[in-house]
């Protein structure tokens, strides 16, 4: 099938994301650096642990002083739907029906932004409320990076949804682009996978002691 | 299209390259880059041995040594032997498997983008202030006492030579996955394709960590984090765990491929089909499964005490067995056979005893309780050596001269490669051998310079002149290139006469959509397998179209140099204010590369079937 | 068979032995063993290397009968063997049973050396070894005194030792007595070393120890002494260390302007010359000189007289590059050297 052929819903294959190679490629090669990311990600879980509660003096917060579970859980129920709403993106694509694909891609990215907005609200209120900075104790650098990590695959998730759906704003689906959504959509589920473990790791555990 | 195949300008070619997405091209300039990286890390290597031949030599400042062994160490690793393994890769992994090109050409060309301007970085520190100077480990509280901007490029440059490993790594996976021909099962590729596979794949889970350890330190250093910051709750062996997980299988990742060269090379002169094959991919991936396991055997001094050191200490051995496995399965590929000492031959063959030293050495090196008697002395420095240089730069050295026709369509010269070879070979011997002892009679390794009456002027003064002769062999590997290129005398598909598989039959070099139509493989050694029933081609697996290919892009080397320029800003922003917009202009021109190629089409091209046939001076 | 194969075993045992113990010099090398630990590890390398030997010589004799018997004389194609179970499953299983009679006794010595039993004991000799740039400070805890660059302990007892650095990662590496242990930033890491008597004696009573770690410009020259003494030397020695709570009063007139020179140009301030070890860590900025005059090297490389030590005291950078010393006072004159070595020669303990 030519990657460039005009689509109909009729002729719109089952999985359009594999129908051609370069969309296999795409799709497994993907899956591989989500892999990758997930041992950069288990590096970063790992340090964190290590380091965790880890300050110069007594005057620093530790874990249990800073996490609050009203934001936290806030953050992860915007997070968890942004998910569902892209699994609904990605079921209107299978069914080439462009407009309700991105529909819900444009819900993922705001339910994304309210994430980050809350994200930021919490990085701030911990600088400038408990002094934890990322300079001032280990568990700071720590805590920031790992989290700040995960803050920034968001932020390029978002600008990558935005991108392709700005781009695609009138064309519609084609062989050519449906591997880009569903990668986008694979990367976007990625990020939440790992705020789930964050969400235990870092919060749940933190809280507890 | 056909204006590809015309002479043309300088500046044009240039261009060419610059924009290049075909992966026979990619392989040359990894081979360039990798081949300029190589002579400097061997220029360092000499430098070391000059002011390590006499005690209490003067040649260098102790400073300056610490630099010139650092960036040896680093040079070599990152920047030589990696990259000349992906030339080999890049120049015949495709051909071997069947397939017009690499799953990603785009994100090969970034790949080798990548590594280029990180290895530029890098080595720009010579003339910005001074090279690094705490190891190629730079283990955490050396490289953060040490001052001013040393360590500041190696940790921006590694990391983005590092990004542009991982994609490769990725790209050849899915290239293996994917793209192969039809018949072209698992269990039929070419051990040189199994193995670059195990060793992408070992890539894709050891470059992480090495990325986040040293975004660590680039945090620790320029942008006030405490990671590695004992008093303010920080910890260093973090930084040796984290860089040690990577770096071991660092070891496989440069090894595996080279055993997959030679694995093509025994088999091909000895005109035998590799003994055990199976056995064979069974080890590879054994290998590539325990490299992981076994990291902290580079820790057994720092202290995790005797139950961890005892663990790690049976594991590393237990990498004996499947290596093991190896070596006897090419002896036995070597038995019976028919063996004709080509230049490539003669690697191989060498390799095998001197891989075998590098490798019980290893054994002696796992054995914890006397490894503390090894730690970080010429002992060590021996070992690694001999399974770098042994395994590795053999590998390389025996697939230059093995693929050389493959890859320009002309044979490098056989008697200059032969006296290449024997004076490498000895003098690689003369100058590592010795260092065993060195070590063990009480030479610790880094050390810039030794005291007189001791014990160690012999051996290291051996050591020195073995470097000369390898420094020797090298210049006359160059002259060889030089005359084969200026002779220019091409040569036809299998000019070796033996070869087994796909990427003999076809052109040398190969045209640039590699087969006019993809074969059929019935067989392990598919060539091979069709010589043997009288045929001169191998039969195709489709009828002959229209074939796609990809269009060429300047926008790998914009998103690399974009980093590039990034790297500086980040460097330089604790002291000037000019630092941060740098920063975040290179990361603009980055970014915005990447969302040009996110928005901008990029169908690719036919090669209509009808050119195809025109094209006279190719065939299938 | 088996018993043939045991004999050329322990014959290799006994030739690698005869080779290997020629190796290096007894105060320095890891071949030439002179204590308990030293001589597990050594027996550990003998049985590794004796495993290894045989596995390069299998290796090289199949190798050597390849070449020989299989290079090409005419065209023919030889036959394509696929592989062969049983070899395979040879090949597979006698690197396992080498490899288990490496790794018993590996992971017995590993445990043994682990064994710190005994530390915690009132009569016990622990040290505190501090490794800083470029030198080695080591403390007595149970005998409350300090002294730099030569360690002094008895021979034929454990000693225990707790390693830690205070600047970057140095390694604690004594070869002829056993093998290294960082100092770490973060940690103490503590393991034993016992020196037998004869040993020592052949050594000369001083053994020669390095920094195995990168550790700066200097890494090479940051040398370390063990003296090993007998039980009552050692005890005179720490007799004498503990009688100097005082700064020693210098006897002959040079001396005595030595000491004033010593204290005027704030020398003091880094190094005491008194060997209690009631100061904090952090304020043991260089090492301790009371017993400077009975070491038998200056900043471990040189030997101690006057000349080396002028030399050292004139110009720190061109001995030791990078070291701290270095810059940290006006430059003397040569009157002012010769006092200051006479002064600093004359500070003894055990006369």
């Amino acid at each position: 099938m030519q990657i460039q052929e005009k689509m109909t819903f009729e002729t719109w294959p089952a999985v359009p994301e594999k129908e051609t190679l370069e969309g296999r490629n795409k799709f497994l090669g993907f899956w591989l650096f989500l892999g990758g990311e997930t041992v950069l990600f288990a590096t970063l879980f790992a340090t964190y642990l290590a380091l965790k509660d880890k300050v110069p003096g007594p005057d620093h917060p530790l874990a249990q002083d800073l996490y609050s579970m009203p934001l936290v859980f806030v953050m992860t129920m915007l997070l968890l739907t942004s998910s569902l709403t892209s699994v609904y993106a990605i079921y209107h694509m299978k069914n080439f029906n462009f407009k309700k694909m991105r529909f819900w891609f444009i819900i993922t990215v705001l339910l994304g932004l309210g994430f980050l907005g809350c994200e930021i609200y919490e990085f701030n209120h911990y600088v400038h409320d408990y002094n934890h900075t990322f300079s001032s104790s280990a568990f700071g650098s720590a805590f920031y990076t790992l989290v700040g990590f995960h803050g920034a695959h968001v932020i390029f998730g978002l600008c990558w949804i935005t991108a392709l759906v700005v781009r695609n704003w009138r064309r519609g689906l084609s062989l050519y682009n449906a591997p880009k959504f569903y990668v986008a959509s694979l990367y976007w589920h990625f990020i939440d996978v790992v705020w789930v473990f964050i969400f235990s790791v870092v919060y749940l555990m933190g809280m507890v002691g | 299209m056909n204006s590809y195949a015309q002479k043309r300008g300088f500046l044009a070619t240039l261009w060419d390259y610059l924009t290049t997405v075909d992966h026979k091209k990619i392989a040359i300039l990894y081979l360039v880059a990798g081949g300029f990286f190589f002579v400097l890390g061997g220029i360092e290597a000499l430098l070391i041995r000059v002011q390590l031949a006499v005690p209490n030599n003067d040649f260098m400042s102790a400073d300056m040594f610490n630099q010139v062994m650092t960036m040896h160490g680093t040079t070599m690793i990152f920047l030589a032997a990696m990259p000349l393994l992906f030339a080999l890769m890049n120049a015949v992994l495709p051909l071997q498997i069947g397939a017009r090109d690499v799953a990603f050409p785009f994100i090969n060309a970034l790949g080798f983008w990548l590594f280029l301007f990180g290895g530029i970085f890098l080595n720009l520190s010579w003339f910005l202030g001074g090279a690094p100077d705490a190891g190629w480990t730079s283990y955490a509280s050396l490289s953060l006492a040490s001052e001013g901007k040393r360590i500041d490029f190696y940790t921006l440059g590694l990391q983005i030579s590092g990004f542009g490993t991982l994609m490769a790594g990725i790209n050849f996976i899915v290239t293996i996955i994917n793209m192969r021909t039809t018949g072209m099962t698992y269990m039929r590729m070419p051990m040189f394709t199994w193995t670059t596979f195990v060793a992408c794949s070992l890539i894709l889970f050891a470059f992480p960590p090495l990325t986040i350890s040293i975004f660590f330190l680039i945090f620790d250093r320029l942008f006030g984090a405490q990671f590695f910051n004992v008093d303010m709750g920080g910890n260093t062996i973090i930084w040796e765990h984290l860089f040690w997980i990577f770096g071991h299988p660092e070891v496989y990742i440069l090894v595996l491929p080279a055993f997959g060269i030679f694995s093509e090379v025994i088999s091909t002169f000895s005109r035998k089909r590799l003994f055990g094959y199976a056995s064979m991919v069974f080890a590879t991936v054994l290998i590539g499964f325990l490299g992981f396991m076994v990291w902290a055997h580079h820790m057994f001094t720092t202290g995790l005490g005797p139950i961890a050191n005892a663990i790690f200490a049976v594991a590393t051995m237990a990498i004996a067995v499947p290596t093991g496995i190896k070596i006897f399965n090419w002896l036995l590929t070597m038995w019976g056979g028919s063996i004709k000492l080509t230049t490539p031959m003669l690697y191989a063959v060498a390799f095998i005893p001197s891989f075998v030293i590098g490798g019980v050495t290893g054994i002696m090196n796992a054995a914890s309780v006397a490894d503390y008697q090894y730690h970080d002395t010429y002992f060590v420095v021996g070992h690694f050596h001999y399974v770098i240089l042994g395994g590795v730069v053999f590998a390389v050295l025996a697939g230059l001269h093995f693929y050389w026709p493959k890859m320009f369509g002309t044979m490098l010269n056989e008697t200059l490669g032969k006296i290449t070879f024997w004076l490498f070979l000895i003098g690689f011997h003369l100058t590592f051998f010795v260092q065993h002892f060195l070590g063990l009679m009480g030479m610790p390794r880094r050390t810039f310079t030794f005291l007189e009456g001791q014990g160690l002027e012999t051996g290291n003064y051996i050591s020195s002149i073995g470097s000369v002769l390898m420094a020797v062999a090298s210049v006359i590997l160059v002259i060889n290139i030089i005359i084969t290129s200026v002779k220019n005398k091409k040569v036809g598909n299998d000019p070796w006469g033996d070869g087994r598989t796909l990427e003999w039959s076809i052109s040398s070099p190969p045209p640039y959509y590699n087969f006019k139509q993809l074969p059929l493989v019935r067989s392990i050694d598919a060539y091979w397998h069709e010589k043997m029933e009288g045929r001169k081609e191998m039969p195709p697996a489709e009828p002959l179209g229209d074939i796609h290919m990809p269009n060429p892009s300047f926008i790998p080397f914009m998103i690399s140099f974009g980093l590039f320029i990034a790297a500086f800003g980040a460097m330089y922003r604790p002291d000037y204010s000019w630092g941060l917009p740098v920063l975040i202009g290179g990361l603009v021109i980055t970014f915005g590369s990447m969302l040009v190629r996110s928005l901008k089409d990029d169908l690719g091209t036919y090669i209509k079937k009808e050119e195809l046939d025109d094209d006279k001076g190719v065939k299938a | 068979m088996k018993r043939f194969t045991r004999w050329r075993l322990s014959l290799l045992l006994v030739i690698m032995a005869f080779i290997l113990s020629g190796c290096g010099e007894p105060y320095l090398s890891s071949l030439r063993p002179a204590g308990e630990v030293a001589k597990k590890q050594f027996h550990l390398m003998l049985l590794s290397t004796a495993i290894m030997v045989l596995v390069i010589l299998v290796v090289t004799t199949l190798f050597v009968i390849v070449l020989i018997r299989f290079r090409r004389k005419d065209d023919r194609i030889p036959e394509q063997v696929e592989g062969s179970h049983k070899l395979e499953v040879i090949w597979t299983v006698i690197p396992i049973i080498l490899i288990l009679i490496l790794a018993l006794p590996t992971v017995k010595a590993t445990l043994a050396l682990g064994n710190m039993s005994g530390m915690e004991d009132e009569d016990a000799v622990v040290v505190n070894v501090r490794a800083s740039l470029y030198w080695w400070e080591f403390e007595y805890p149970n005998e409350g005194i300090v002294t730099s660059q030569e360690l002094v302990v008895p021979t034929d007892e454990k000693i225990f030792f707790n390693l830690t650095a205070s600047d970057v990662k140095h390694s604690f590496w004594v070869p002829a007595l056993g093998g290294t242990l960082d100092t770490n930033t973060d940690n103490v890491n503590t393991f034993w070393l016992q020196i037998d008597s004869d040993a020592a004696e052949e050594a000369g009573n001083l053994f020669y120890g390095k920094c195995a770690e990168l550790c700066g410009p200097s890494h090479a020259l940051m040398d370390s002494k063990v003296r090993a003494v007998s039980r009552d030397e050692y005890d005179r020695w720490i007799k004498g260390m503990k009688a100097a709570k005082e700064p020693q009063k210098p006897e002959t007139a040079l001396a005595k302007k030595g000491e004033e020179i010593f204290n005027e140009k704030g020398c003091i301030s880094c190094h005491a010359v008194t060997s209690a070890n009631s100061t904090i860590e952090a304020a043991r900025i260089g090492p301790n000189l009371t017993d400077f005059g009975e070491r038998a090297y200056v900043v471990g490389i040189l030997q101690n007289n006057k000349e080396e030590l002028k030399k050292w005291l004139k110009n720190p950078e061109s001995v030791k590059p990078a070291n701290k010393m270095t810059g940290t006072y006006e430059e003397l004159t040569e009157e002012e050297l010769d006092a200051l070595a006479e002064y600093l020669l004359s500070l003894k303990v055990t006369e």
